[in-house]
């Protein structure tokens, strides 16, 4: 387009151009240097747990797995086939929270939505529970729990897309839709508790807590990472739209985006992904709602840089709770859920803090 | 050259409250043009029609022959970009993104140098390019507005339609904006459509003018001389005014006299 003033001053133009660039590198090589310290921890990780393995052994007894040349059976199990699966479950749970709390947070413009506000993670819970304190299910297939969390953690979204579909559904009035379910899920869930076996109680309550050690092996990795890796290339396939629609609904309309699909699409991703988590290693709270504000602090709102590093900062932060909970370093193991309540519970404190009266 | 027309339009949130009631104009050739009206008679809303944010519920839009109903998001934002009055961004980006925004339709893998030449020249046309890394949270009302101005042109659309662009703006930038405006419709043959409230000022830089009464009705459309009168203003405002003539630009300058509001 020409325009009247097109006398433009070149060394200003170079400049804004050289410093745009530099911003972009910045958010690239924050991006980098958690993905680095994630697989320095992923390492540190390995060589935790009842038995003490160096640093560098865990390099070596992978290396001697993968060229088939194992020289000790029992360190190439716990560290192959127990460890390891363990870390890359903590990473793969914490990029797929991370993302969905980051996506769902854009679409529904609130800073409070993650998998708990929309329900997902009630919806998990009861169908959880109902495959514990019944055995529904559990005579046909061993991945009960699993699919039946899945299957109810999909509800929610369902209630909330229709909602929209039928009521043309302002975001607010879709989390609000969220946490009328999850109230519902909640009062099933405490129902079939009180009518539990005491017997069941237990893994019940270490379910509704969370934690990666119930991932401690390979049979259940290709289903989380197929999901969390589908989910997040689409995820940023889609990033430029939900830079458009971040602008509001009636700027992403004349800019050509379909708002309520993109919304509805976006909102289907986020369940399948998240329910593809928690539906294994159960409700883990905080990764989703606080890793992507503290990303925004770093990288601004462009969801080209901020969905990845949201992913790399979950995974990151996952880890470090899971890495503390399973270290034992105040005398006992504690669950990653619990972990991950005590760091996220003071973060987001901090984060609202420093927020004070500034728009997110 | 682009046409955009609109064919016997209403709309209504609840049929008993009709908006805009058999809305029929044609915008064709280039210039600017301005929608006038008191609050409430659906300017915003058929400016939203024409766009598609709001789908009428009777009547045609056309925009260069072709039903709008049967026209995708994607093909109308091709032709029109509509700037609306307010942003409701939850999460803020720097200005030099929230601008960069607007070009969507227009950004090729390896053009991004031209896209930020664009984005540059909008800055530096409005006078914000040293907020270009501020976050759009930091910025007052009239400069968020010339922040959503800028994205708007960076769209390069044939027709630009603009909600109360305005409304924050202090006098000089109030001016230079529609000033710009219009000079932007007329070196690229465009049509500009703005909303406006000032009534001196549209009746200077206006090519057109649409005045809209109640209840969502067009009462007037012509040029400034024709549409800027006392008997108008009076039935469309409900105020008595004065209308003289610019003694530079020969254009109707109104001085306001007394609400009749408070004479009920």
């Amino acid at each position: 387009m020409d325009w009247s003033n097109d006398g433009l001053d070149p060394s200003n133009f170079e400049t804004c151009v050289k410093k745009y660039r530099l911003e972009i590198k910045h958010k690239i090589l924050f991006i980098i240097a958690l993905i680095v310290g994630t697989v320095v921890l992923s390492s540190y990780s390995t060589t935790l747990g009842t038995m003490d393995i160096g640093f560098l052994d865990t390099y070596r007894i992978i290396w001697e797995h993968i060229i088939g040349d194992i020289k000790d059976t029992t360190l190439d199990f716990l560290v192959v086939e127990y460890r390891l699966p363990r870390v890359c479950a903590a990473i793969i749970t914490g990029v797929g929270l991370s993302i969905c709390g980051c996506l769902m947070q854009g679409v529904l413009k609130n800073p409070l939505a993650d998998p708990y506000t929309t329900g997902v993670s009630s919806g998990a819970a009861f169908g959880a529970t109902l495959v514990m304190t019944t055995g529904f299910l559990a005579a046909i297939t061993g991945f009960a729990t699993v699919i039946s969390a899945f299957v109810f953690a999909m509800v929610p979204i369902t209630v909330i897309i229709m909602m929209s579909k039928f009521s043309n559904a302002s975001p607010t009035t879709m989390i609000m839709a969220g946490i009328g379910v999850m109230y519902v899920f909640n009062a099933f869930t405490t129902l079939m508790m009180l009518w539990a076996d005491p017997m069941n109680l237990t893994n019940l309550y270490r379910w509704q807590v969370g934690s990666i050690a119930m991932v401690s092996s390979w049979a259940n990795i290709p289903y989380m990472a197929g999901v969390v890796i589908v989910g997040l290339i689409i995820m940023m396939v889609l990033s430029k739209q939900l830079n458009v629609l971040a602008s509001g609904d009636e700027s992403a309309k004349s800019m050509g985006i379909n708002a309520d699909r993109l919304r509805l699409v976006s909102l289907v991703l986020t369940g399948v992904v998240s329910a593809g988590v928690v539906s294994f290693t159960g409700l883990i709270g905080f990764v989703g709602l606080v890793c992507p504000h503290i990303v925004r602090m770093f990288v601004g709102s462009d969801n080209k840089y901020l969905i990845p590093g949201s992913a790399a900062l979950g995974a990151f932060v996952l880890l470090v709770a899971d890495t503390i909970g399973k270290s034992g370093w105040i005398g006992f193991t504690i669950q990653t859920g619990v972990v991950m309540a005590f760091i996220g519970g003071p973060v987001f404190l901090w984060l609202i803090l420093r927020r004070s009266n500034q728009a997110w | 050259m682009t046409k955009i027309e609109l064919s016997h339009v209403s709309f209504a949130y609840n049929p008993e409250e009709p908006v805009l009631k058999d809305i029929s104009m044609t915008f064709e050739e280039p210039g600017l043009y301005c929608i006038l009206g008191p609050n409430g008679v659906g300017k915003s809303t058929v400016v939203k029609c024409i766009c598609k944010i709001n789908e009428h519920t009777e009547g045609d839009i056309f925009i260069d022959g072709q039903n709008t109903k049967e026209l995708r998001y994607k093909d109308i934002a091709k032709v029109v970009s509509f700037v609306p009055a307010t942003s409701n961004e939850m999460f803020s980006m720097s200005v030099i993104d929230t601008i960069m925004i607007g070009r969507y339709n227009k950004r090729k893998w390896g053009q991004e140098e031209e896209d930020l030449r664009q984005v540059y020249k909008a800055m530096n046309l409005l006078h914000i390019e040293n907020l270009a890394y501020h976050k759009s949270n930091q910025l007052s009302a009239g400069q968020h507005q010339k922040v959503s101005l800028a994205r708007g042109l960076v769209q390069e659309p044939k027709v630009l339609i603009l909600d109360e662009p305005t409304a924050n703006l202090d006098v000089k930038y109030q001016v230079y904006v529609t000033e710009l405006l219009r000079a932007i419709a007329k070196q690229n043959q465009m049509i500009i459509i703005m909303i406006s409230h000032d009534l001196n000022i549209t009746a200077k830089y206006a090519d057109r003018i649409i005045m809209m009464a109640r209840p969502g009705v067009v009462y007037t459309v012509g040029t400034p001389e024709e549409v800027i009168t006392s008997e108008n203003i009076e039935h469309v405002y409900g105020i008595k005014s004065t209308i003289i003539k610019d003694p530079n630009v020969g254009v109707p300058v109104v001085i306001l006299g007394e609400s009749l509001m408070d004479n009920e």
